[in-house]
């Protein structure tokens, strides 16, 4: 079996940066990670082709710049090799180019499955999964919280607002899932030095037939025209716990009509 | 200025209209000059309360058989547009369905979608969607370029509900075209999990859990607490990356968006993540350890103190209340 993960390589949410005033792009110059939310698409990956008796995981990313060290991470945890595209003219692309794009060195790929996470924890469009399946021609179950292949199905529970939905879904397909429900492996030693001779190949826009004016801001559909402070909500009071503070929230709830 | 027509997915639970779907409702009739809702099912189950919130028409799909919603009704909107019968725009909620669908069309169109909007203006022929960024501190501004149909995923809770007293809306069939192995996936079976009190984003008191309670366990406080206040329990990311609670309780950008009355956070630093999906609340109570935690920058009431001594007797004040 094999199982392509989508995996975005993000500045750290703990100092999550600032936008380029003049590109109007996240700032890129930290040093970047891997998604957190990836990392459970990555683990789910390792234990379908565990349970499958055999296979590779392969990564499949987007980046401007050649960046590589979330990539290592996920290599790292066992994924076999990655596929990176890297360019340039890929700054400000849209979900639906950063779409094609992955497609493209999926269908090269040819996987049995292709895991993302629902969305990413910088841009959250949260379309991208489903963009890539609508690209290529593939049924699609978002928000997956349990998968079990057999054969050339699978099936699904897939989050509902009301609990879950037993999903029965044909492969090759696309699946997103969300955080909390794998547990990520912590990449062992063995692991962190197997990644450093893992095949990754880099490709360009060009490589995959793509031309750099339909990519970036050239080939997205829209166009950023304002950046602004949103209000500002202002602190209240604040204090230390003496053994009493509880009955200050009595007071607060009182004086809201919470109670 | 104003669009000609503007379409709006609606969605429903028992025949009963979601109020993300009255809110984009209520918008669309400030963007358009005819609003129209498109439906997953029988539209003469909702044609009445979609009219009374705008809608002229309902375009139903019929039923889906169980099919996954994306595939489906963004292939019968994408026919409907090739056809010469689209709308200039289409409003859908950030939910599962919502994205769904606005990720299957902007493929079929060719299209770009401008997603997690909180407001959106008309601007000559085209649309422009404000989103926020880094935890809702920064407001960006994005319009739609060239021609075509302009696809727009709305958060939830971003407009008022308020009805116009319109009549029943017509109801027009929406026919769902061939789609092949794209359309495979199928909903064999509905868990409905029971949970007590209100729900999450429509409780007037919202009481969030997060890495400061120190263990699983200790989420018992939250529960209890919710309880006590008779309203519905919430969680940060961390605590549910961690597995303590189920995905379905996160508070913030992954996850719901939750405006109450009165937001107690226990335990809750207040990273970015969770700051968009509730500092739109009225009243904010912040309980933490840490005297620096970013969650007290927006805090009406910030408690510096530890969850587990503040906690447990707010509830022994509160018995017999």
């Amino acid at each position: 079996m094999k199982v392509a993960v989508c995996v975005k390589q993000i500045p750290d949410p703990a100092d999550p940066g600032a936008l380029d005033p003049e590109t109007r792009t996240l700032k890129r110059d930290v040093k970047l990670i891997l998604d957190e939310s990836d990392s459970y698409g990555v683990e789910m990956a390792l234990q379908l082709v565990d349970t499958a008796g055999g296979g590779d995981v392969v990564l499949v990313s987007m980046a401007p710049n050649g960046e590589r060290s979330g990539l290592s991470t996920a290599l790292a945890m066992g994924a076999a090799s990655a596929t990176l595209v890297s360019d340039e003219s890929l700054v400000g692309s849209d979900a639906l180019t950063t779409a094609k794009i992955l497609a493209k060195v999926i269908a090269e790929q040819a996987p049995d499955l292709v895991i993302a996470g629902s969305e990413s924890s910088d841009g959250y469009t949260g379309t991208v999964p489903e963009q890539i399946a609508g690209v290529l021609g593939w049924p699609s179950v978002t928000a997956a919280k349990s998968v079990e292949v057999s054969g050339s199905a699978m099936s699904v529970q897939r989050q509902t607002d009301a609990g879950y939905d037993d999903v029965d879904c044909p492969l090759p397909a696309v699946i997103s899932v969300t955080a909390g429900v794998v547990e990520p492996r912590y990449p062992s030693f063995k692991g962190i030095m197997a990644a450093k001779s893992k095949p990754v190949e880099e490709k360009s826009v060009a490589d995959l037939g793509f031309s750099a004016d339909q990519v970036g801001w050239a080939g997205s559909g829209q166009e950023v025209v304002d950046v602004v402070d949103a209000p500002v909500r202002e602190a209240g009071e604040k204090i230390e716990d003496d053994g009493e503070a509880h009955l200050k929230i009595i007071d607060f709830l009182e004086s809201v009509k919470a109670i | 200025m104003t669009l000609d027509t503007i379409w709006v997915y609606a969605e429903a639970n028992d025949g009963a209209v979601a109020s993300t779907t009255q809110e984009l409702l209520t918008k669309a009739r400030d963007l358009a000059d005819t609003v129209a809702a498109v439906y997953a099912g029988d539209g003469d189950d909702v044609a009445e309360e979609l009219g009374s919130f705008g809608a002229e028409t309902v375009y139903a799909t019929g039923d889906l058989e169980g099919a996954l919603v994306g595939v489906p009704v963004a292939s019968a909107i994408a026919a409907a547009i090739e056809a010469g019968d689209g709308p200039d725009a289409i409003l859908l909620g950030t939910t599962y369905d919502g994205r769904d669908i606005a990720a299957r069309l902007s493929v079929l169109l060719d299209a770009t979608v401008i997603t997690n909007v909180v407001d959106v203006e008309v601007d000559g022929d085209t649309l422009v969607g404000t989103e926020p960024i880094f935890g809702g501190a920064t407001e960006i501004k994005t319009k739609f370029a060239g021609d075509g149909t302009r696809i727009v995923l709305v958060r939830p809770k971003s407009f008022p509900a308020e009805s116009n007293g319109g009549g029943e809306a017509d109801v027009e069939d929406l026919d769902v075209p061939d789609l092949g192995t794209a359309g495979g996936a199928t909903v064999t079976n509905r868990h409905v999990e029971e949970s007590q009190g209100p729900k999450l984003d429509e409780a007037d008191l919202v009481v969030a859990g997060g890495r400061g309670l120190g263990a699983a366990e200790s989420y018992d406080l939250v529960d209890q607490l919710a309880s006590r206040l008779k309203g519905a329990a919430g969680a940060s990311r961390a605590i549910v990356d961690a597995g303590w609670v189920p995905y379905s309780s996160q508070v913030g950008q992954t996850g719901k968006v939750v405006k109450p009355a009165v937001y107690i956070a226990a335990g809750i630093s207040g990273a970015t993540q969770h700051l968009v999906g509730m500092k739109g609340s009225k009243n904010i109570i912040a309980i933490n350890k840490d005297p620096e935690a970013p969650i007290f920058g927006i805090a009406d009431l910030g408690i510096v103190g530890d969850v587990h001594k503040v906690i447990p007797k707010l509830l022994e004040a509160l018995e017999g209340r």
